[in-house]
């Protein structure tokens, strides 16, 4: 046996020693969602009650957990009750009388809380099982087989009680090598056990050894775990979460983000101490190749490409650097990567980093991530105790460690040369490329940057195959997506699906569509230097290629959800704002372009343009997109030209008619109380600051417009919609 | 503080200038930048250092950043150039409790320019301003990552989320009677 491989066999059995010790697989588990987004959400004081009703009831058998965020942030707190052998149970909205009614009910008493349990998951059944609909990749079996087994379950008199079926997304389980044999695998809940279908007859036996006595059908089992089973395993009954793939996210919410046993159970660091064994760079960037990863962080350039040509680069000293600056504001699934799976982005770094044959990795974390920034500290801590940093990782040759680094709040500093300025300790402000980093970077070294989801994905793709990566997305990019759902939208957090989903299966199937029954107008993708993409074109299958095609982009992976309410030259000017604040100045289209461009949006929502102004916003933005240095100037124009493009109907209304037909541009709009509907409650007139609306009790009131300051409290106290916004 | 920069440039030999900027960071901070001159690129390591600056005192004031300039060896042009340069970094002391509200997308759409409005009439203070008694400072921040939860409001680092104008005066006075 190599060095490698023992040291790796030897770090396993640590792990496994160690869950054994805590006698997991016998004990009542909790695990209550501890990140950034959960603590806001006020898990930290679930936690603590959790803590305190588990020591007042003197049991040993209970063990809490934390773990990280699952992306279902509208239902945070989110806690997780696994009972050994049955359904694992999770609750939404948790608070501190909810965890006394769930200790006492669930965790003593075996009964479930119903009306606490997230997103109304399907009642309770004796099996539960997951298959594909094949409807990602077309697989001819899978369509079939919820067919047979509905008949077959018939037959022998079951039902929904005893055997709930349940199509899905594609679970990432398999590879087209595999369906090409007709055969399609399933997930039975709560015993977390994958079966291989081929035959009606293997379903037969699983119905009858399995359903019916309650035996594991060995023949049929799929003994290597696939990815994200056990995530399935927990989360499966929740439609937010199996319409989902789940690779980069495969462990968010799974294991314990500061446990590094955890994370080796679950697979962690077998790509790694794969990568040593081999002890050849040029295998691992031909499998990123194959794999078809392209970078997570806005650009989508080819990672096997990057890191080939970063390879290549004759240099003592190389840099690998992770770019968690994440300044898109409204995208934060690298906030969520870093604080619930730690671990594998530092996995993925130390692998890049052998590919290129660097010594040494930073981490750029935006210092508004506190959280991340200790879990990824504490993940860089544990792998220098356990010799997976420093010197002669696993027993191999190859040195390596990786330090963190602040940012400091400036957007621009996401942009590669900026934040190799940045880590320099320095201005972050970009420089003219050529040369690119991965020939002169950090201190003029051949250096990598590649985004955190990025580096997520590069252990899966050495332990799963970069063939069954590709396969995942669509032929010029491979794997999945991670998009951060939000504005108004039912189920706003992360959601991860496969290269190729369309807009409509992301904003409907799984984030439940729009809020309070309005219609989505658009959704906006890429933060500021993306685009808004009209309902028209939410058929479209995204990934990089379809989105720019759009005049939008895929950007980090933000998706804002605007429905009706809101305007889109609004929209506009707030990006814009943005990227006018965030312009380092340094080149002259960018610097006043936008400050130019903003006047015009700003005169434009005032209702104090005329239509030449027009003409003007579009051959400015055109020109500032065409002359700026770097990539922040070069996308500052897109969200004006996008809704110049699709809805140049709102802009002629603000221009010509002096109308917002949103009604969110405050010059535009004024308040008028509808006589008839008015009983006269005073409520209004109590919450109006500058006390405009006069009226005495059970009397029609008035507002007095010219007093008016349109703050729009009346519009929203007034039970009798009796307040009209005009 | 003028007075402790006439101070500095009294000092003439390097001996007094050290143990003077020594005297007026603390200890960590000069243990930090004592440790990065020991290693590689140390002066990549300015924008951690005036980080702990500011963690500690709330603010960059003129004393400290020469203080930094002279202990890293960095000219005091390229400090105050940094310090400047990111948005992190406040030159003007802060009250005691820091209220950043968020400005991102998903809090704009949200209804965040409301919750903006209500805390600036609450506290009677613009974004960069402190309240009279000190308790209180306001600024925007970019996105806290929180988006799910929009509108959010960050104060001392706890988090508020789905924050709507009618939630601040209860969190306010949370705060001011903390104090009490
Ligand atoms: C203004 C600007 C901001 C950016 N912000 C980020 C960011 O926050 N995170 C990120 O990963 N990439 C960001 N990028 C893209 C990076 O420059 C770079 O392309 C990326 O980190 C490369 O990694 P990837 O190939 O893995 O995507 C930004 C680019 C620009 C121009
Ligand atoms: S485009 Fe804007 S952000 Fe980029 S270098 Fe020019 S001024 Fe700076
Ligand atoms: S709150 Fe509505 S119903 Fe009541 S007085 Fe005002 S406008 Fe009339
Ligand atoms: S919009 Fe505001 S200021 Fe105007 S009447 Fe209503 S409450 Fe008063
Ligand atoms: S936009 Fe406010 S937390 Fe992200």
């Amino acid at each position: 046996m190599s060095k490698v491989k023992e040291k790796y066999d030897l770090i396993l059995k640590k792990a496994e020693e160690y869950r054994k010790s805590l006698n997991y697989t016998e004990k009542i588990r909790i695990r209550v969602g501890s990140a950034t987004c959960e603590h806001a959400a006020g898990s930290t004081t679930v936690y603590e009650e959790f803590r305190k009703h588990i020591e007042s009831s003197g049991r040993k058998d209970i063990l809490l957990e934390k773990t990280g965020c699952t992306g279902r942030c509208s239902c945070e707190p989110i806690v997780g009750i696994f009972v050994p052998g049955k359904f694992p149970i999770k609750y939404q909205l948790v608070n501190r009388e909810k965890v006394h009614k769930i200790f006492i009910e669930h965790v003593l008493n075996g009964k479930i809380v119903k009306e606490y349990v997230l997103d109304q998951a399907p009642d309770s059944c004796k099996y539960h099982v997951l298959m594909c609909d094949g409807s990602g990749c077309g697989g001819a079996l899978e369509s079939g087989i919820r067919f047979i087994f509905e008949m077959k379950l018939e037959e022998v008199g079951f039902t929904q009680q005893d055997v709930l079926l349940t199509s899905i997304g594609c679970l990432g389980f398999c590879t087209n090598l595999e369906k090409s044999l007709s055969s399609a695998q399933i997930l039975v809940r709560p015993d977390n056990v994958i079966y291989k279908i081929r035959t009606a007859k293997d379903v037969e036996e699983i119905i009858e050894n399995h359903f019916r006595n309650g035996k594991i059908v060995e023949r049929l089992m799929v003994k290597d775990r696939p990815i994200s089973q056990r995530f399935y395993n927990l989360y499966g009954d929740v439609a937010f979460f199996n319409k989902q793939t789940r690779v980069a996210l495969r462990n968010a919410g799974v294991i314990n983000p500061e446990n590094i046993y955890d994370y080796i159970h679950y697979k962690g660091f077998l790509a790694l101490s794969e990568v040593l064994e081999k002890n050849d760079p040029d295998w691992v960037i031909e499998q990123i190749k194959i794999s078809k990863l392209r970078g997570r962080g806005g650009g989508g350039f080819p990672t096997g490409i990057k890191w080939e040509s970063a390879k290549k680069q004759k240099s003592e000293e190389k840099y690998i650097i992770c770019n968690a600056d994440e300044g898109d504001p409204g995208a934060f699934m690298d906030r969520s990567m870093l604080e619930s799976d730690p671990f594998s982005i530092v996995e993925g770094m130390i692998i890049g980093g052998f590919a290129i044959g660097a010594t040494k990795g930073y981490f750029y974390i935006r210092a508004e991530y506190p959280l991340a920034v200790e879990r990824i500290e504490n993940a860089i801590r544990e792998c220098r105790k356990h010799n997976i940093l420093g010197n002669n990782i696993l027993g191999s040759e190859f040195n390596f460690d990786l330090e963190v680094r602040l940012g400091a709040g400036a957007f621009v500093c996401g942009e590669e040369t900026a934040l190799i300025h940045s880590i320099e300790g320095e201005r972050g402000q970009p420089r003219v490329r050529p040369p690119y980093p991965t020939e002169s970077g950090l201190w003029s070294k051949p250096t990598v940057i590649n985004n955190v989801e990025t580096f997520a994905n590069v252990p899966p793709i050495i332990v799963y195959g970069a063939e069954w990566f590709r396969e995942i997305g669509t032929d010029r990019s491979g794997g999945t997506k991670v998009f951060a759902l939000a504005g108004k939208i039912n189920k706003t957090g992360l959601v991860e699906v496969p290269m190729g989903t369309t807009l409509r299966k992301i904003v409907y199937d799984i984030g439940g569509g729009v809020a309070g029954g309005k219609r989505a107008k658009a959704i906006q993708t890429g933060g500021p230097a993306g685009g808004c993409i009209p309902e028209k074109y939410f058929d479209t299958s995204v990934d990089f290629d379809t989105l720019s095609k759009l005049g939008s982009i895929m950007g980090s992976g933000g998706m804002i959800v605007l429905d009706e309410d809101d305007c889109m030259v609004d929209v506009a000017k707030f990006y814009m704002e943005f990227c006018q604040d965030e312009s380092c100045g340094k080149c002259t289209p960018c610097r006043e372009g936008t400050k130019r461009i903003l006047e015009i949006l700003k005169r434009i929502t005032e209702g104090k343009s005329t239509e030449a102004d027009l003409d003007k916003l579009e051959r400015l933005a055109k020109l500032v997109k065409r002359t700026s240095l770097c990539g922040l100037g070069k996308a500052a124009p897109n969200p004006v030209l996008s809704t110049l493009t699709y809805f140049k109907e709102e802009y002629i209304a603000h221009v010509k008619d002096k109308k917002c037909p949103a009604k969110r541009c405050r010059s535009l709009i004024h308040y008028e109380i509808d006589q008839g509907k008015c009983v006269g409650c005073t409520m209004c007139a109590k919450n109006c600051p500058v006390n405009c609306i006069s009226g005495s009790r059970k009397e029609p009131h008035v507002i007095d417009t010219l007093r008016c300051i349109k703050c729009g409290r009346c519009f929203e106290v007034c039970r009798f919609k009796a307040v009209m916004k005009i | 503080m003028c007075k402790d920069n006439a101070q500095t440039t009294q000092l003439d030999t390097w001996k007094e200038v050290e143990a003077f900027a020594k005297r007026t960071l603390p200890p960590h901070v000069v243990e930090f930048i004592e440790e990065a001159q020991r290693e590689p690129h140390p002066e990549s390591k300015l924008i951690k250092v005036l980080q702990l600056v500011q963690e500690h005192y709330g603010y960059l004031g003129k004393t400290q950043m020469d203080a930094v300039a002279q202990l890293m060896q960095i000219p005091t042009a390229k400090v105050s150039g940094v310090a400047t340069f990111y948005h992190y970094f406040r030159l003007v002391p802060r009250g005691k409790y820091m209220i950043r509200i968020c400005l991102g997308t998903a809090c704009y759409v949200k209804g965040a320019e409301r919750v903006v409005e209500k805390l600036k009439e609450e506290l009677g203070i613009h974004f960069g301003e402190t309240t009279k008694d000190g308790l209180f400072s306001l600024e925007g921040t970019r996105c806290l990552g929180c988006c799910g939860l929009a509108p959010v409001v960050e104060i001392n680092g706890e988090v508020f989320g789905q924050v709507t104008p009618d939630k601040i005066p209860a969190i306010l006075e949370h705060y001011s009677e903390k104090t009490d």
